[in-house]
C-alpha cells in the first residue's frame, strides 16, 4: 500500500503544482489546498502505515500494543493540517479583498507596486 | 539617477589653458572657507576634545618607546571569536610604534588645525567624529597582531575616510571621489581577506607574530603565490600603487586637514605598513622582489611627472604622495639593510615634510582663497610663518642637507645601488623621482611665497596660531631629526630592522656626512638634474602634456565602470525579479525538481516493486477518490465542480487516515475539508468565472513541469519507504505516554503534553489568521465605497 499512495502523492503534488502555476490566483489557491493534503499524505506515509492499530494505551497497561501506529506523524500531520486550514483561509480572504480592490482575479495583472511602466 | 558628470577632476586646470578655471575640488574647498574665519562660534567640545585625546594618546606611545627601543616586544590579547581563532590582540613592535606615533602626534596637530580651519561649520562635531573614528581605528590596524582583526580596523579606516572624503555631501564630485575611494580600497581589501585566510590556514594560525615567524613555510606552501598576490591586491589599491593610483588625487576634494593625515601621513600607508609587517613572511621570493620593484618603481616615476603637471596645490602634493608611496614599495621589495633603513628613515620623513606642506597649502587656502599655483605668489609678506614652514618642509622635501631628507635620499640610493633586482633600474627611477621631487618642491612649496604672483580671490593674511602649529611643528622636527639623526635610528630605524630582519644591529647608521661615495654623487646629480628641470619647467609641462597626459587612465573609464556595474545589476533584476507570480514559481519548481532529481539520481538506488496484489478494494477506492478528485479540479472551468471536487480529495484523505489508524488526524481532516468547503462556496459567490468567457487554460509546459516535480516527490518517498525506520523517538513517547503524562491517546499526549508550546504556537497562528481576515474583510467594503 505505501507505493500505491507514493505514486498517489505523486500524482496530487503534480496536480497542485499545474494549479498553482495558472493564471488565475483562485487556481492558485486550490493547487496550495492539494498541495497541503499531499505534503500531510507524505508525512504520514514516511511514518509508515498500520492497519488497524490506534496508538492506544489499554485499560490497565502500560504500553501501547507492540505493533501500534507510529503516534509521531500523526501528531505532526495534525498540527500542519489546522495550520493549512490557517493559511488557506487568510489566504482565500486576501484573494477576495484583492479581487475587490483590483478587480481581476489575474496574477500578472496585479501590478499595483510594480506598474507595467517602470520596467524600462 | 545618475549624477552629472564632472569634467575629468584631474587635470582640466592644466587643459583649459593659462585662465585659471577652479577645479570641481577647489569648489568644493571654497565652499567650506566661505564659512567666516573670524566668527565667533567656536566649535566647543568637538574643537578640543579630540585634540585632547590624540595628545593623551600620544604621550602614552611615548612612554613606550624606551621598552621598544631595547628590542621589547608589547603584547596585550583578548580573545573576541574564539572558535573561528579571532583575537583582539595587539602587538607594539618597533615598527607599530613608529606608525602608532606618527599617527597620535600628527592626529594631535591636525584636530588642533581641523579647529580653527573649519571654525564655525555647523557640521564640524560630525567631522570631529569621522576624524577621530578614524585616527583610532588607524591606530588600531598598526597595533593589531591579528590578521582578522588587522582586516577589521583596515575597512574601518576604508569607511571613515569614505566619510570624511565625501564630507561636503552636497557636492556631486565629492560623492563621487568618496564612493570611488572606498570601492577601489574596498574591494582591494576584499581580495586581500581572501588572501589572510589563506595565510592563516596556510601557516595554522591568524597571530601576525606567528606568521611571521614561519616565513619559510609559507613560501614553500603551494598557496604562497595565491595568497601573495591578494595581500598585494589589498595593499597595493590601499596604497594607491599605479594603476589603482587614480583615486587618491580625487580624494582631495575631502577638507584639507583630512588630505593631510588620510591621504598623505597615515591611511595610505597602511597599505606600505601591510607590506612591512608581512614583510618576513613573503619577501625573499623573486616574484615578490620584481613585483614590488616594477610597481614602486612605475607608481614613483609616474606620480613624479603627473606632480609636473598639476597647477593645484593638493594636487600637486597628492601626486607627490604617490611618489612617495611608490618609493616605500620600492624599498620594501628587497631585503636588504640599506633597503629597510631607508624605508623607516623615508616613511617618517615623509610624513613630516608632507603633513606639513598640506598642512601649508591649507593656510595659503585659507589665507588667499585659492590654491592655483599660476595666480599665487609673493605671500611671505603676508604669511612669513607659513612661508617660514613651507621652505623648511620643502627643503627636506628636496632632500638638501641638513634636513632628515637628505639623509633619506642618500639611504635609499644606498640600497638602490646594490638592489637584487637591477641597480640600474632602481637608481634611475630613484634619481628620476628625486630630482622631480626637488622641483615639485620649489613649484610648490617656495614659488608661491617668493614669486611675483597675480591677483588672489582675498587679500592674504596669516593663519591663527592653532593652523600654524602644525606646519611649523613638522617642519622643524624634519629639521631636527637631520641635525640629530642617531635619535630616529636609535628609537626607529632599529626597532624597525629588529621587527622587519630579526637583529637591530642591521640597521644601517644615519649620517649627514658619510664622506664622498656614490649615493653623494648621485646627490648632486639629482640636485643638478633638478636644477634643470626646474628652469626647463615650462617645456617639461608641455612635453609631459603631450606624453603622460595621453597615458590611459582608469579615472576616465570610472564612470563607464560604475554605469555598466548598475546596468548590469538593473538587466539581472529585471531577468528575475520579473513581478510575475507564475514566473517566481516556475523557477522554484523547477530548481526543486532539478536539485532533487540529481540528487535521486547520484545517492539513491530504490527498486520498487509494483506488486499490488495484496491490496483490497477498500484501499482502492480510498485512492481512487483522491486521484479522482486532483483530476477533477485541474481541468474543470465550473466553481461548482471545483469545490465538490476538493472536498473528495480532502474526504479521500481523511479515510486514508482512518484506514490506517489515525482517527484523531482523521476527524481533524473532516472538520477542516468541511470548513473549506464552506468557506470557498461562500468566496466563490462573489467571484468570477475560473477562465473568462471564451478562454481555457491549457498549459502543456506546465504540466510537464508538474509531472516531473511529482515524479520527484513519489521517488523520494519510495527512496524513504525503502530504509529501515527510526523509531526511537515514537518508542520514547509511547514509554512515557501513560506514566508520565497520563494519556492513554499517545497522539493527544504529544499534541498537548510533549509538544504544548508547538501547540499553543500553532492555536496563534490561526487566532492571528482569523484576526487578519476579518480586518481585511472589514476594510473592503468600505474601501469599495469611498
Amino acid at each position: 500500500m505505501e507505493t500505491l499512495l507514493s505514486l498517489t502523492i505523486g500524482l496530487l503534488i503534480a496536480a497542485a503544482v499545474y494549479l498553482m502555476l495558472a493564471r488565475n490566483v483562485l487556481r492558485f489557491l486550490f493547487g496550495m489546498l492539494l498541495l497541503s493534503n499531499a505534503v500531510n499524505l507524505l508525512i504520514f506515509t514516511a511514518g509508515r502505515l498500520t492497519f488497524g492499530v490506534p496508538s492506544f494505551v489499554p485499560e490497565g497497561a502500560k504500553l501501547p500494543p507492540e505493533d501500534a501506529a507510529n503516534a509521531l506523524p500523526q501528531a505532526l500531520v495534525l498540527t500542519a493540517i489546522v495550520i493549512g486550514f490557517g493559511l488557506f483561509a487568510f489566504a482565500l480572504v486576501l484573494v477576495f479583498r484583492a479581487y475587490t480592490s483590483l478587480g481581476t482575479l489575474e496574477s500578472a495583472k496585479m501590478r499595483v507596486a510594480e506598474p507595467e511602466e517602470e520596467k524600462a | 539617477m545618475r549624477a552629472p558628470r564632472p569634467a575629468a577632476p584631474l587635470t582640466p586646470a592644466v587643459r583649459s589653458g593659462p585662465a585659471p578655471t577652479a577645479t570641481p575640488t577647489q569648489r568644493a574647498e571654497e565652499t567650506a572657507i566661505a564659512t567666516d574665519p573670524k566668527s565667533d562660534r567656536r566649535n566647543g567640545i568637538a574643537g578640543w576634545a579630540p585634540v585632547l585625546l590624540s595628545a593623551t594618546l600620544f604621550a602614552w606611545f611615548c612612554t613606550f618607546l624606551p621598552a621598544v627601543a631595547e628590542g621589547e616586544v608589547l603584547l596585550w590579547q583578548l580573545d573576541w571569536v574564539p572558535s573561528l581563532s579571532v583575537s583582539l590582540s595587539f602587538l607594539v613592535d618597533g615598527l607599530s610604534l613608529t606608525f602608532l606615533l606618527l599617527i597620535s602626534g600628527i592626529g594631535t596637530l591636525v584636530m588642533l588645525y581641523s579647529d580653527s580651519y573649519l571654525r564655525g561649520d555647523p557640521q564640524y562635531a560630525r567631522f570631529a567624529l569621522y576624524l577621530t573614528s578614524f585616527m583610532l581605528s588607524m591606530l588600531g590596524l598598526v597595533a593589531a597582531d591579528n590578521l582578522i582583526a588587522l582586516f577589521v580596523f583596515w575597512e574601518l579606516t576604508t569607511i571613515t575616510s569614505y566619510l570624511l572624503i565625501g564630507f561636503h555631501n552636497d557636492e556631486a564630485d565629492s560623492r563621487r571621489s568618496a564612493l570611488q575611494a572606498l570601492l577601489v580600497t574596498g574591494t582591494g581589501a576584499l581580495a586581500m581577506m581572501a588572501g589572510m585566510i589563506l595565510m592563516g590556514v596556510a601557516a595554522g594560525t591568524f597571530e601576525i607574530s606567528e606568521i611571521v615567524a614561519q616565513g619559510d613555510v609559507l613560501r614553500e606552501h603551494p598557496w604562497y603565490l595565491a595568497i601573495m598576490i591578494l595581500i598585494l591586491a589589498g595593499a597595493f589599491t590601499k596604497s594607491a600603487q599605479v594603476p589603482f593610483h587614480f583615486w587618491l588625487p580625487n580624494a582631495m576634494a575631502a577638507p584639507t586637514p583630512v588630505s593631510a593625515f588620510l591621504h598623505s601621513a597615515t591611511m595610505v600607508k597602511g597599505g606600505v605598513y601591510l607590506l612591512a609587517r608581512l614583510h618576513p613572511a613573503l619577501s625573499g621570493t623573486e616574484v615578490w622582489l620584481w613585483t614590488l620593484t616594477i610597481a614602486g618603481a612605475a607608481t614613483a616615476v609616474f606620480a613624479s611627472l603627473q606632480a609636473m603637471r598639476q597647477t593645484d596645490m593638493k594636487q600637486v602634493l597628492a601626486y607627490t604622495t604617490l611618489m612617495a608611496l611608490g618609493t616605500l614599495t620600492l624599498f620594501l621589495a628587497s631585503g636588504s639593510a640599506y633597503a629597510i633603513t631607508a624605508f623607516v628613515v623615508f616613511l617618517v620623513t615623509h610624513s613630516f615634510y608632507k603633513a606639513s606642506l598640506f598642512l601649508m597649502a591649507g593656510c595659503v587656502d585659507h589665507g588667499t582663497g585659492t590654491r592655483d599655483l599660476r595666480v599665487l605668489g609673493g605671500l611671505a609678506r603676508a604669511m612669513p610663518l607659513t612661508a617660514l614652514a613651507a621652505a623648511i618642509a620643502a627643503l627636506s622635501m628636496a632632500g638638501l642637507p641638513p634636513f632628515i631628507g637628505f639623509i633619506a635620499k642618500e639611504l635609499g640610493y644606498g640600497g638602490s645601488i646594490e638592489a637584487a633586482s637591477s641597480p640600474l633600474l632602481v637608481t634611475g627611477a630613484a634619481l628620476i623621482a628625486n630630482a622631480l621631487m626637488f622641483t615639485v618642491a620649489a613649484v610648490v612649496a617656495l614659488n608661491p611665497f617668493w614669486r611675483r604672483g597675480g591677483e588672489t580671490p582675498s587679500k592674504p593674511h596669516e593663519a591663527d596660531w592653532q593652523m600654524l602649529a602644525g606646519p611649523l611643528i613638522l617642519a622643524a622636527l624634519g629639521l631636527a631629526a637631520g641635525i640629530f639623526p642617531h635619535v630616529l635610528e636609535h628609537y626607529a630605524a632599529a626597532p624597525i630592522a629588529q621587527s622587519l630582519l630579526g637583529d637591530a644591529e642591521k640597521a644601517k647608521e644615519l649620517h649627514l656626512w658619510a664622506g664622498v661615495n656614490t649615493p653623494f654623487l648621485l646627490s648632486l646629480a639629482t640636485f643638478a638634474l633638478g636644477l634643470v628641470l626646474y628652469f626647463a619647467r615650462g617645456a617639461l609641462r608641455r612635453a609631459l602634456e603631450s606624453t603622460v597626459g595621453r597615458l590611459p587612465d582608469l579615472d576616465a573609464r570610472w564612470d563607464d565602470v560604475i554605469d555598466g556595474l548598475k546596468g548590469f545589476a538593473a538587466w539581472q533584476t529585471r531577468l528575475l525579479q520579473t513581478g510575475k507570480l507564475r514566473r517566481y514559481l516556475v523557477v522554484i519548481f523547477a530548481t526543486y525538481a532539478g536539485v532533487m532529481a540529481v540528487t535521486l539520481a547520484m545517492k539513491a538506488a530504490v527498486v520498487v516493486e509494483l506488486d499490488f496484489s495484496d491490496l483490497i478494494l477498500k484501499q482502492w477506492m480510498v485512492v481512487g477518490l483522491i486521484v479522482t478528485g486532483a483530476a477533477i479540479v485541474t481541468v474543470t472551468r465550473s466553481r461548482l465542480a471545483a469545490i465538490a471536487a476538493l472536498g473528495t480529495v480532502g474526504i479521500g484523505v481523511a479515510l486514508t487516515f482512518i484506514v490506517y489508524s489515525a482517527p484523531d488526524v482523521a476527524i481533524t481532516q473532516l472538520l477542516i475539508e468541511t470548513l473549506n468547503v464552506v468557506l470557498v462556496s461562500v468566496a466563490l459567490l462573489r467571484m468570477p468565472l475560473l477562465d473568462p468567457a471564451g478562454t481555457h487554460d491549457h498549459r502543456p509546459k506546465d504540466a510537464v513541469l508538474a509531472l516531473a516535480v511529482g515524479g520527484v516527490v513519489a521517488t523520494l518517498l519510495l527512496c524513504v519507504l525503502a530504509v529501515p525506520m527510526d523509531m526511537r523517538l515514537t518508542q520514547f513517547f509511547e514509554e512515557a505516554s501513560y506514566p508520565d503524562a497520563h494519556g492513554r491517546n499517545i497522539v493527544n499526549v504529544i499534541l498537548v503534553d510533549f509538544r504544548a508550546i508547538d501547540t499553543f504556537g500553532e492555536i496563534t497562528v490561526v487566532v492571528i489568521a482569523a484576526l487578519s481576515a476579518y480586518a481585511l474583510l472589514r476594510t473592503t467594503g468600505r474601501r469599495d465605497r469611498a
